[in-house]
């Protein structure tokens, strides 16, 4: 048994099994968390994916008999928390849901089905007993119906998907685990879940910080529960909204014939001599969800890519396309890539990069088939640019 | 000009604003948006916007 604070339980489901979270990396597998209440009217906070409802149910029933929740509060319609509410309520058919008006539209639409619906507001107020529960929708962080609930009586904030991390383990806190860890998956699920949606996040975390939060619990991962912890979480959310980034480079390239990463590395090499921070990721070996978790990261991004049939390679397209819709902010960009008879598809990876948010420094450098050792020294004037633009 | 809300995600466009990380100069009425712009926070078009009064 998993007990939060007094009455207060965690009764989630472990997914050890999980690598990908609808195509985002997940190598340390995830947890969709909920949280049961007990008060005169047992409240349960958020579901779990589909298939961890047996797990969910089995560890209420080992706190009270499921037919006693009155309340399922349902911060957030995607499958991965609302997914199990169907199962639940045959345990416990007259509860009601608690949601947002687009909760309501959303569940309906994934359900089909005529729950007793509870709608809320942001600043509407649940009593269920001795406890009170306290709405806040945060649309867009991530989907229109997201929403908070907060226990002043105890201090918790159910974050549900900020402030998450996908992660596997039989600890439920941060500082069982490790912060470093705890931080490195969260900035991975701000990178790929959170990241278009800075100004929404701003406006969350403006509210929040007139509430006494002793405990964050997110919809996935690990709990937040001591100060400094929740103070370097929400730090980060803050600068992660803001768009703010590291003095990094990052180089992301694909290669057919070796002739780009040639470039790549003359690249990486140039500029790890002038001692600034940099990073190589081919596109063969790393991740989508991990590269765009470096570009939150990194202020300057290069990427280089060969051409196929005059378009650029088919991974190089899909990061492309990742990016613009993660749209990262205030940062610069940089192409380069190898071609053999037309430069035609660079412009599409170049305005590609603009629509991504990319500011790009100076116009692509592309070479003709194998770069010889002049042509990579025009590379040279790149990295004073970079300099330059980093300040460094 | 009149202010309109996203019933979607309630993102406000102000026309004193614009859009201006899609091509829309500020001074630019509600109306006067082109029929394909969408809401630049969730994506809804403008048949999903109402006045805010
Ligand atoms: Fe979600
Ligand atoms: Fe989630």
């Amino acid at each position: 048994m998993h007990k939060i604070k007094e009455n207060i339980f965690w009764v989630g489901s472990i997914d050890w099994d999980l690598r990908n979270f609808h195509g985002y990396d997940t190598p340390s597998g995830s947890t969709y968390n909920s949280y049961l209440i007990l008060d005169e009217k047992p409240t349960l906070i958020d579901a779990v994916k589909s298939y961890g409802s047996q797990e969910m149910i089995t560890r209420i029933k080992e706190i009270i008999d499921p037919a006693k929740i009155q309340y399922i509060v349902s911060n957030h319609t995607e499958m991965d928390h609302s997914g199990a509410i169907d199962e639940l309520l045959k345990y416990c058919p007259n509860a009601q849901i608690v949601c947002s008006p687009k909760g309501e539209e959303g569940l309906k639409r994934h359900f089909k089905k005529n729950w007793k619906f509870k709608v809320v507001q942001t600043g509407d107020v649940l009593d269920i007993g001795k406890r009170k529960l306290k709405f806040f929708l945060m649309p867009m962080v991530h989907w229109p119906d997201s929403m908070a609930t907060y226990l002043e009586s105890d201090a918790i904030l159910f974050s549900n998907d900020a402030f998450g991390q996908h992660y596997a383990s039989s600890e439920r806190y941060v500082d069982e685990v490790g912060l470093d860890i705890a931080i490195a998956e969260a900035t991975k699920y701000y990178a790929n879940i959170v990241l278009p949606f800075g100004a929404q996040v701003l406006k969350v975390l403006d509210v929040i910080k007139d509430l006494k939060i002793e405990t964050i619990c997110p919809s996935h991962g690990l709990i937040w529960r001591k100060p400094d912890d929740i103070k370097k979480i929400v730090a980060s959310y803050q600068k992660w909204a803001l768009y703010q980034s590291d003095k990094k480079v990052l180089i992301v390239y694909d290669t057919m014939w070796h002739s780009t990463e040639m470039m790549a590395k003359y690249l990486f090499t140039a500029l790890d001599k002038e001692g600034i921070s940099v990073k190589l990721m081919n596109l063969q070996t790393a991740h989508i969800s991990d590269v765009v978790t470096d570009i939150m990261l990194s202020q300057m991004i290069l990427l280089g890519t060969p051409m196929l049939n005059n378009h650029m390679l088919p991974s190089m397209a899909s990061l492309m396309m990742y990016m613009k819709g993660l749209k990262p902010k205030n940062r610069y960009g940089f192409t380069f890539g190898s071609y053999g008879w037309s430069t035609v598809g660079f412009k599409e990876l170049e305005s590609s990069c603009q629509e991504a948010g990319l500011e790009l420094i100076s116009d692509g450098n592309y070479i003709k088939f194998i770069p010889d050792a002049e042509e990579l020294k025009s590379l040279d004037k790149t990295v004073s640019l970079i300099k330059n633009k980093l300040n460094v | 000009m009149k202010k309109y809300r996203c019933t979607v995600c309630g993102y406000i466009y102000d026309p004193a604003v614009g859009d201006v990380d899609n091509g829309i100069p500020a001074g630019t009425s509600f109306d006067a948006l082109p029929d394909n712009w969408v809401c630049p926070d969730c994506g809804v078009g403008k048949n999903d916007f109402e006045p805010v009064d």
